[in-house]
């Protein structure tokens, strides 16, 4: 339970410096352009991009080194399963069939189907930098305003912050109960069997659950003595105004997302880069 | 009916302390499954005890938010179709709002029954059609691999909700004052 929410603290770097709103549609740019895109080429460019984005952000590896581990396993497990599930993919994909190695059965190892595991392990890699560059560097409070920003209704990134301020409160309401079942006798550490935990889990996020409800009621009242949503639009107090940083950073990676979309409609005439024909 | 879309301040305030719970039981609170990928999230089960007190666009946004905010958190960015799935999924359990009597405090055989229809519905929706067919779409995964995976998470989602959700709704029932409890006195 020692993951803090957003370790956020301010640098003063180029990528600090630009707005949540500009920060948060250059992500939305970058990841959609990759999410479309088969195209090696163009995925190691963003790859690429987005690793010297990192370096220029002042990332420390220790800040996001779990993350790195839970990446690193999430795509070799899906590398594993993909090429169990479906060994002939590739072929499919890129209608021809150069066979390397004949394995066992109905596996081998062609090179349609490893150019496809390769060119999907790069474009789930590539978007994770860019998430964690947005995560690191984006003020938490800033998030909400962003969300309007990009066109999000008001009420909903209202609820998106709400969700942002409760977290820690929820976490550190769980840890204190799970330390004082466990000075009592109750075993959670990783020495009791996993079914035990997760029992004593359940028994901990009850009681949680039930204060919320009361927490939902308070917080309810609150907002509505104050008025909330009683217009169309709301004012942000905190939201940064555009300048020519962002603008440079938004019209940069537009151009990357509008030309990842040529480079699959006039070069490729697919999502898929075909280096077999 | 048209109640039951109707956004008030408290659907909101549901949804962002919601989704504040829901990370939290995503991301701690899960049991690893046999299949690699899937697991056993008590996660749905507050999804579905959400839905059923605070209507559908309340669970949807508790779903999409807190799924969507623990990708973030855990691998840098988040994995839409599954992500919109939770969503879908979480809506349909909340079609089930006002359509028990747990608020009047009383959820027996038929509201159980009601309940668990309604989810059991979401979770057949969600992760054998959604998210396989956005797993194709926008990621171009194979399909016998993405629908295995459904089918997977789907099973474990509707034990999830049925019994968590379940569970939780027979509590809360219980902590309602029950409809014409009090009597003249004699």
């Amino acid at each position: 339970m020692k993951a803090r929410l957003f370790s956020y603290n301010f640098v003063n770097t180029y990528i600090h410096r630009l707005s949540g709103l500009t920060k948060l549609a250059c992500f939305l740019f970058l990841t959609f352009a990759v999410m479309f895109s088969y195209d090696l080429r163009v995925i190691m460019v963003i790859l690429v991009i987005s690793t010297c984005l990192m370096v220029i952000s002042r990332i420390r590896f220790s800040q996001i080194r779990t993350m790195v581990w839970y990446v690193a396993g999430f795509l070799l497990i899906n590398a594993i399963l993909t090429y169990f599930f479906a060994p002939e993919y590739g072929v499919s994909i890129y209608k021809t069939r150069h066979e390397l190695v004949d394995l066992f059965g109905k596996y081998s190892l062609t090179s349609e189907q490893l150019f496809y595991q390769l060119t999907q392990v790069m474009k789930y890699a590539s978007v994770i930098p860019l998430g964690m560059i947005f995560i690191l560097t984006t003020n938490p409070s800033e998030f909400a305003s962003s969300l309007s920003g990009v066109g999000v209704n008001y009420k909903i990134s209202f609820a998106v912050s709400l969700t942002l301020r409760y977290f820690p409160d929820i976490q550190r309401a769980y840890t204190d109960i799970s330390q004082a079942q466990q000075a009592r006798g109750m075993e959670m550490s990783a020495k009791a069997n996993p079914w035990k935990r997760f029992k004593s889990a359940l028994l901990i996020i009850i009681p949680l659950i039930f204060s919320t409800l009361e927490r939902i009621d308070l917080i309810t009242n609150a907002m509505d003595l104050r008025g909330f949503g009683k217009r169309n639009k709301r004012t942000w107090y905190i939201r940064k105004t555009m300048n020519h940083e962002d603008w440079t950073a938004l019209l940069f990676c537009a151009f990357l997302f509008f030309g990842t979309l040529a480079v699959s409609t006039y070069i490729n005439h697919s999502r898929f880069y075909n280096p077999f024909i | 009916m048209k109640d039951l879309f109707k956004v008030t301040t408290r659907t909101i305030v549901a949804a962002g302390l919601g989704a504040a719970i829901f990370m939290l039981l995503f991301m701690y609170v899960k049991v690893p499954s046999w299949v690699p990928e899937t697991q056993f999230q008590t996660a749905y089960g507050l999804s579905a005890f959400f839905g059923v007190l605070f209507g559908p666009i309340a669970a949807f946004l508790i779903a999409f938010i807190g799924h969507a905010l623990s990708d973030f958190l855990q691998y840098g960015s988040p994995w839409w179709s599954w992500v919109i799935a939770s969503g879908v999924a979480s809506f349909v359990f909340g079609l089930a709002f006002k359509r028990t009597k747990v608020e009047e405090g009383s959820f027996g055989f038929k509201d159980i029954l009601t309940f668990n229809l309604f989810q059991v519905l979401g979770n057949l929706v969600a992760w054998l059609v959604v998210a396989p067919v956005l797993d194709i779409v926008i990621y171009a995964e194979p399909a016998n691999k993405v629908f295995t995976q459904g089918a997977v998470a789907c099973g474990m989602n509707i034990i999830s909700a049925g019994v968590i959700g379940t569970l939780l709704l027979v509590a809360y029932a219980a902590t309602r004052t029950k409809k014409g409890s009090l009597s003249k006195g004699s």
